[in-house]
């Protein structure tokens, strides 16, 4: 169970982005969360996924109250969620082969034994075809570099998948053929899903359950508009 | 389907990147298309099949290593010949005016939407009167394009991105261009947000007020999209580009009903959508570096024959050799 219990967070200042948000994610169920540009659910899927702490409020992983976030979580529960971003570009390392990319949680967890494998298997289960592994970010388009970011959410075989407008820049082929194989990994493993987006058609058609984003909280006073683009990239 | 003359007239465009090592990149192959005025045409592909390029060259911002074959006609204008002084001082903003793909980045960030509409006015349309004219000019442009004027005095960060599209649309309005080409203009905005966006470009091309070719004519539109539902919500018609040439042209209200579009690969786009079947077309597009010699969409096709290994012409509306059957027949009966 990921369980988000009245949850306050923000970017520092005196005004949060939002206020007493409660949202759960049973094992193994899609939610689906939507809402407009810039009201604050990129900030709650970056909390839900142990990547922004919070001002407030409990994050609850399968009953333990969560109390350290990124680096300083522990491996264990970092290691429980996959995320895919909205801009590919922007979160993978220009400098890395698609082929590294998609390895670099291995690396970085200390399991490179088995990685190239590992990694030829998920290349197929994305449709990256072997020439494209060797390209670097720049040599493949959008919709090719945001197929080997789902790769590397799916690495390491996590228990929750958090995908932030996995879709908003691609088209419609590549939507549906990355959606699949969300779905068919989460039919194989059990994982659950929390999907940010605004397009509620699809989330519709994604998810079990979707939830507006408006049910969740009254939203604090004004957040910048159009900030999240740039608070993406990390 | 319109009959009025086009206004822009694009016959057997083709752009070639030549990169290092002696390979050649085909990224638009033999165009061939039309937009009238009054009329709204949207280009749509899958990312990287070559939409972006075209509407750069007809811009002339294609790199140094471009090179172009064809025409693109505006008026007795020839773009692909044109050098960049005439593009400079005629084309840009006022034979065509660009409504950018993320307004927010286009708009210059140091200076207030004010000063960036004042500027475009004095430039494109010479007002005269001094300080006063100016301001009142740039505000008449704002309003045009339902920009409110109380915010004009903000910079581009204190926009959402509902407004600073505005902004950008405001910009491109001023010249009173004849064509509005608008490089994928909801890219990242929310359905609502789409929605208010595509519907505003298309008054504009039914309002030309002022503009447009001939009063009352309206300017033509080239929308260039991977969004599928807004091309649905505003185009008259259709252009399908796959692997950097056009693969179907159709009535949109034929492409999006029924009969539906012709072209196997427009099947498999419209059916990704969510609302439809929901099903990728497999595979992955070729790389316009090394194109096969038959139809580009053989190797994804699940109708693909024998005869796919020879180039299918654009016969007609769709360039296919085994179209969609039940609607070639209503084809051949129109």
């Amino acid at each position: 169970m990921l369980e988000l219990r009245t949850v306050t967070a923000g970017y520092g200042g005196n005004t949060p982005v939002f206020r007493d948000v409660s949202l759960s994610v049973a094992p193994g169920e899609a939610v689906g969360l939507l809402g407009p540009s810039g009201c604050g659910k990129s900030t709650l899927a970056r909390v839900a996924a142990l990547l922004h702490r919070p001002d407030a409020g409990t994050l609850l992983l399968d009953g333990t109250p969560v109390r350290h976030w990124r680096h300083r979580a522990p491996r264990e529960q970092r290691t429980a969620f996959g995320v895919v971003f909205q801009q590919a570009r922007l979160s993978a390392d220009p400098r890395l082969a698609l082929a590294d990319v998609i390895a670099e949680p291995l690396r970085a967890t200390g399991r490179r034994e088995g990685a190239a494998d590992r990694v030829a298997e998920l290349a197929a289960t994305v449709g990256l075809t072997a020439d494209l592994l060797s390209r670097r970010p720049h040599e493949v388009s959008d919709g090719q570099l945001q197929r080997a970011c789902l790769a590397r959410a799916l690495v390491l075989r996590p228990r929750w998948l958090v995908c932030d407008e996995m879709t908003a820049m691609l088209d419609a082929s590549t939507t549906a053929a990355l959606v699949r194989v969300v779905e068919d990994y989460r039919a194989e493993t059990g994982a659950g899903l929390l999907a940010v987006g605004h397009d509620r058609v699809l989330l519709d058609r994604w998810c079990e359950r979707t939830v507006d984003w408006a049910t969740l909280t009254t939203p604090a006073p004004t957040p910048p508009p159009g900030t999240n683009k740039v608070r993406r990239g990390n | 389907m319109t009959e009025r003359a086009p206004v822009l007239s694009v016959r057997g465009l083709s752009v070639r990147f030549l990169m290092p090592g002696g390979r050649r990149v085909a990224a638009v192959t033999d165009a061939h298309f039309d937009v009238a005025a009054g009329e709204c045409l949207a280009l749509i592909g899958e990312s990287g099949c070559g939409k972006s390029v075209l509407a750069s060259a007809l811009l002339g911002l294609l790199p140094g290593n471009a090179q172009t074959a064809g025409r693109a006609l505006l008026g007795d204008l020839d773009l692909l010949a044109a050098d960049e002084r005439t593009f400079a001082r005629t084309v840009r903003g006022r034979l065509i005016g660009l409504v950018p793909q993320s307004p927010a980045a286009h708009l210059t960030p140091v200076r207030t939407i004010r000063s960036q509409l004042e500027e475009t006015v004095a430039e494109l349309t010479g007002v005269r009167g001094g300080r006063t004219a100016l301001r009142e000019a740039a505000e008449a442009a704002a309003e045009r394009a339902a920009f409110p004027v109380d915010h004009l005095d903000r910079h581009p960060h204190e926009l959402s991105g509902g407004l600073a599209q505005r902004a950008a649309t405001a910009l491109a309005l001023v010249g009173d261009a004849p064509l509005l080409l608008a490089d994928e203009p909801t890219t990242g905005l929310d359905r609502d947000l789409v929605d208010h966006t595509v519907d505003e470009l298309r008054r504009h091309v039914d309002n030309a007020d002022g503009g447009g070719a001939r009063p009352g004519d309206g300017r033509a539109l080239l929308m260039i999209t991977h969004d599928l539902a807004a091309a649905e919500r505003i185009a008259d018609r259709v252009a399908v580009m796959y692997a950097g040439r056009l693969v179907e042209l159709a009535d949109a209200t034929a492409f999006f009903g029924t009969p539906g579009p012709r072209h196997p690969y427009s099947r498999g786009l419209l059916d990704a959508l969510p609302d439809r079947a929901f099903a990728p077309i497999p595979g992955l597009p070729p790389e316009l570096g090394a194109l096969p010699d038959g139809c580009a969409f053989a190797a994804r096709c699940d109708r693909a024959t024998d005869a796919c290994a020879a180039l299918p012409p654009l016969r007609g509306q769709v360039a296919c050799h085994h179209p969609h059957a039940v609607l070639t027949k209503a084809a051949d009966r129109a």
